[in-house]
């Protein structure tokens, strides 16, 4: 680890306050990550200094403006590795992503007969969408089960029986936000290229959680939300190969993505404008920029290494020190999210007992609902570590759920 | 836990280890559900309604202690009382888990529930069985969610 990582906690002003009477430890990264002072500075900085919209000023505020939103977009083409910044559209996270995706590309491609696979383990954000579109154009949905047992894996051993030539679109998550599961995303990209498929990676977890690159990863479309790696909440992109993005009609319509309007009819502004009607969001925009920076300056292997270790820790740990804990997903090789059941005891009452304690969990089906039911569990706890916690915060979980577990058999 | 105690009083820790009136009525012509889309609360209730009262009701589900031992000290409550009876002690209930205002009249053992006005976030777990219950009564089958500002 280098020296970006020395006093690392201070980056991060939220994190020091007490809760109810305690130190916070926050733990509910998968839901959404803390903001480093610098993501704060590059918000505020330019609403004090830069504020202007975008694309058709000629005054110096809106160049300013301009040059920063573009400089971000060409910053997120070399965070995911992508071929030109032109196949980056700033979206507002990973739904609105997706739901780009299932619609422009969806109803121009698909139609009846023609097969979605989902995975057994998607978020409903990788779910909904699709279930709309088989819905629009009698496409059907079919799905990769996951393994018996709670590991939590992708049963490979089904793929080719699902991943037939009828599939034209194969829309998988890459980390889960239940189970830490890391999806074997090249392997999976290949094997759908293979039957002709297209592929769309959900990597709300995985972006800025570990190393990504699409080229290497060769998916075709990419979805991230950057308030899951310390930007802010609104917003995030879409990666697509070039050449399917030009061939899409427009997801909306409106200002910017046009390059000629008659009253009748309409011309298309390139990509990735073609994409981006209205007023992006442009301050979220230069300040997810800022968090890609910050994360590289501390080193995505090693911001991965970190969360591996810390998941590995509190997995052994909570196994070894807390009777009557489940835990879900591998023991090994995960990322940071750490889910578990205690016996008798509901999530809701976790989660409130642990915020008693200054202990910041999350309870419930996580978006996840057909996963909890396959699992036989309503709903889990869940324990999600990013770069800013430390095995301090595994004590004070641990000690916690041995309070709580010891409350409700007494 | 000084302040979890209030919220998890032994009441309400009882009734959520041993539920009353956990069962399917087979005697019940109403069925009413409800379910909590946050945390994956799903609870149905039965009642046998004779002309406007309650002769008999009760739940099955899975959720939280605090709706778990809501509903079920809800069934013990209401057996015997008419709607408007019913609505009354609701009303009572409802002001008591928002405010923490113990209604003049006795609340009983649903004083327990008290505590929860200290945890905003918990108050629909608190009302859940209940909004199903009463809908029920009412003859209104449409399932309860929390999603809908009910309360």
């Amino acid at each position: 680890m280098n020296a970006a990582w020395k006093n690392l906690r201070a980056d991060f002003p939220i994190l020091d306050q007490q809760v109810n009477g305690k130190p916070l430890v926050y733990l509910d990264n998968a839901a959404t990550t803390q903001k480093p002072q610098c993501v704060i500075d590059a918000l505020t900085h330019y609403y004090r200094r830069d504020n202007a919209n975008v694309h058709r000023g000629i005054h110096t505020l809106s160049m300013r403006a301009t040059d920063a939103y573009e400089k971000a977009r060409e910053r997120a083409a070399k965070f995911i590795n992508a071929t030109e910044p032109g196949e980056i559209v700033f979206t507002a996270g990973t739904t609105d992503s997706i739901n780009l995706v299932a619609n422009a590309w969806g109803d121009e491609n698909l139609k009846k007969g023609d097969v979605i696979l989902l995975t057994e383990m998607e978020h409903h954000s990788n779910m909904v969408p699709w279930q709309l579109l088989a819905r629009r154009t009698g496409a059907k949905l079919r799905y990769l089960p996951i393994v018996a047992g709670d590991t939590g894996q992708l049963d490979l051993a089904q793929l080719p029986k699902v991943l037939t030539p009828d599939v034209k679109i194969f829309a998988f998550i890459h980390v889960s936000n239940t189970l830490g599961v890391i999806n074997p995303a090249a392997e999976l990209c290949a094997a759908a290229k293979k039957v002709g498929a297209l592929t769309v990676v959900d990597a709300a977890q995985s972006t800025g959680h570990l190393p990504l690159d699409v080229r290497a990863m060769g998916c075709d479309f990419l979805a991230v939300s950057g308030h899951k790696m310390c930007g802010p909440t609104g917003v995030g992109l879409l990666y697509g190969r070039k050449a399917l993005l030009d061939a899409m009609p427009p997801y909306r319509g409106g200002g910017s993505m046009i390059s000629n309007v008659e009253y009748f009819e309409s011309k298309w502004a390139p990509v990735p404008a073609k994409f981006e009607a209205g007023t992006p969001n442009i301050a979220d925009v230069i300040a997810l920029a800022r968090a890609m920076d910050y994360l590289d300056d501390l080193g995505r292997e090693a911001i991965a290494a970190h969360d591996e270790k810390l998941a590995a820790t509190a997995y052994a740990r909570l196994k070894a020190e807390v009777p009557g804990l489940r835990i879900l997903g591998p023991a090994h090789h995960r990322s940071g999210v750490v889910s578990f059941d205690l016996k008798g005891v509901h999530a809701h009452d976790v989660v409130t007992m642990a915020d008693q304690e200054g202990v910041a969990l999350r309870g419930g089906h996580h978006c996840n609902q057909p996963l909890m039911k396959k699992l036989g569990l309503s709903s889990t706890s869940r324990a999600s570590f990013y770069l800013y916690n430390t095995e301090a915060d595994i004590d004070r979980l641990v000690s916690t759920l041995q309070k709580i577990s010891k409350f409700f058999a007494g | 836990m000084h302040d979890l105690t209030e919220l998890y009083q032994s009441v309400i820790l009882d009734h959520n280890r041993r539920p009353r009136n956990y069962s399917v009525l087979p005697t019940a012509n109403r069925v009413g559900s409800g379910n909590n889309p946050m945390c994956g609360d799903q609870i149905t209730v039965y009642v046998k309604l004779e002309g406007d009262r309650i002769a008999d009701v009760s739940f099955q589900g899975s959720g939280c202690a605090i709706s778990q031992a809501s509903t079920s000290l809800m069934t013990v409550n209401l057996k015997g009382k008419t709607i408007a009876e019913a609505e009354t002690i609701y009303a009572g209930l409802h002001k008591m888990v928002t405010t923490g205002q113990v209604a003049e009249d006795d609340m009983s053992d649903l004083a327990a529930l008290a505590g929860v006005h200290q945890f905003p976030a918990r108050i629909k777990c608190a009302t859940l069985g209940w909004h199903a219950a009463l809908n029920a009564a009412k003859g209104d089958a449409t399932p309860v969610t929390t999603e809908k500002p009910s309360d």
